[in-house]
């Protein structure tokens, strides 16, 4: 469904990603991980048009979608959830949602996907006029998610989504990503709860210094001795 | 010896009530979590006890004097430093800069015999942020601006620290290291209040947690008798699948 290509970014003067290739069959849950500053939100952005790239391709059901505007991909079917989920904080909860329809397709469906959304969010509905500020930190996160599911992307990314979560709203979370792709979404996540994705994830990819160092079977990088000393402390 | 007690604490946003009647006390050279559900009241809570917000009522005692409602910067002289949760630095000042600002600052009852940049240099040092010292503080990873940010902090020479998820957004490795640089820092005789969501930093390194909920005070024990605890599993931890089960 996507295949990143031998990609390199650049930010400035420093290079972040180098040759970096990964895939995303459908239906997959694919987790990215590696320590803070490996490039992972980079990958991510250059994804969603957010950066250019130096050279590299990203195709998405095959067509090439780098060096897009970001409103172009996400009308191809690619919606990113960043990371701290980044709201119009001055707006409620249903204008927040709102803005994820943008797309042309997505806005004539919007009432419908709003509905949707909050079935698997109902705290959204109790909260639909409420200004996003004011919200606690799950509550936001879970914002973030259905804006990012208003568009009714074919493969949602998700940055760090359980970023400052307290352990309870972390499950609940995970337990919504999890379960997307039954819903038709692919899933491309980042996280730092490096134990939980891979548990959940089908396959991952380890990212150190810009570079792939290590993919495969998500179970199979959880038993990986360099996986388990790097990334999960063990 | 207690450093700081909090008695009868209250805070109201508008209807909303942030803080309601909390009381705790600190001992000297404690390491103590502070954890709760988003929006339970554990940032305001330490906006209180820095002085960035004025309690409605309640005193707050810091080595027997109520500094409840003190300025900012009156509360750092006192000796009570802070790091915020998303993470407040200049930009494109260095590291070296940031450190110095802390340490410049700071209410230096305990004189150093070295000069100012002689003391950056050993803080640079502890932190493990030597390599970076001339770096745009913009430039480093989340996980060094953390550590910029309880550098600043320990510059200014505190006895009591409060560090607000320092830990958030850190790999488990990056974890563990944070955890190194918070018992180093106990070692110093400072005294360490923590608010965390990273459960096996809390488990392994506090002394004693305190758990709140909906502004008020539900639980406070030992870390062990804080997992075990109905309400908290219920309202916190949900069930035990999130716990560390590697140790």
């Amino acid at each position: 469904m996507l295949t990143v290509r031998n990609l390199n970014t650049v930010h400035g003067k420093i290079q972040a990603l180098w040759d970096v290739s990964i895939e995303v069959e459908e239906g997959e849950v694919v987790a990215l991980v590696g320590a803070n500053g490996a490039g992972k939100t980079t990958l991510l952005d250059t994804i969603s048009g957010t950066y250019i790239p130096v050279s590299g391709s990203v195709e998405f059901q095959g067509q090439r979608i780098d060096g897009k505007s970001a409103a172009y991909i996400v009308e191809q079917g690619i919606s990113h959830v960043p990371q701290g989920g980044r709201l119009f904080s001055d707006m409620t909860v249903r204008e927040n949602l709102e803005m994820g329809a943008y797309s042309h397709h997505a806005w004539k469906q919007r009432t419908e996907t709003i509905e949707q959304v909050c079935q698997i969010f109902p705290r959204l509905k109790e909260r639909e006029t409420q200004v996003a500020s004011t919200l606690s930190g799950g509550e936001k996160q879970m914002v973030a998610i259905g804006r990012g599911l208003m568009s009714r992307p074919k493969l949602c990314i998700f940055d760090e989504p359980s970023y400052g979560l307290a352990p309870k709203s972390v499950m609940e979370i995970f337990q919504v990503i999890r379960s997307l792709p039954k819903q038709g979404i692919t899933v491309l996540i980042v996280e730092q709860n490096v134990g939980q994705v891979l548990e959940m994830a089908n396959r991952a990819y380890v990212l150190e210094n810009g570079r792939i160092a290590l993919q495969g079977i998500a179970c199979d990088l959880l038993a990986n001795d360099y996986v388990r000393k790097a990334y999960l402390g063990l | 010896m207690k450093i700081l007690d909090v008695q009868g604490l209250k805070k109201k946003f508008g209807g909303l009530t942030a803080t309601a009647n909390v009381n705790f006390n600190i001992e000297q050279g404690e390491i103590v979590g502070l954890i709760g559900p988003n929006g339970a009241g554990k940032t305001t809570l330490f906006n209180l006890i820095s002085g960035a917000i004025t309690p409605d009522s309640g005193v707050i005692t810091f080595k027997g004097k109520n500094i409840a409602g003190l300025k900012p910067y009156r509360i750092c002289r006192e000796g009570i430093a802070r790091t915020f949760q998303s993470v407040k630095i200049f930009a494109k000042m260095s590291v070296f800069n940031h450190i110095l600002i802390g340490y410049l600052f700071g209410d230096h009852k305990n004189k150093a015999s070295g000069s100012s940049s002689e003391e950056v240099a050993k803080i640079l040092d502890f932190v493990r942020l030597s390599g970076m010292s001339e770096s745009r503080a913009g430039d480093l990873t989340l996980a060094n601006q953390k550590r910029l940010e309880v550098a600043r902090a320990l510059a200014t020479q505190p006895e009591l620290l409060l560090l607000d998820e320092v830990m958030a957004g850190l790999n488990p490795t990056e974890v563990a290291e944070t955890m190194e640089l918070v018992r180093k820092i106990r070692e110093k005789g400072i005294t360490v209040i923590m608010i965390e969501h990273v459960m096996k930093a809390i488990m392994e390194i506090c002394d004693r947690v305190i758990v709140l909920h909906h502004g008020e005070k539900l639980a406070e024990g030992k870390p062990e008798e804080i997992t075990q605890n109905k309400s908290v599993i219920e309202v916190y931890l949900g069930d035990s699948a999130c716990l560390p089960s590697e140790t």
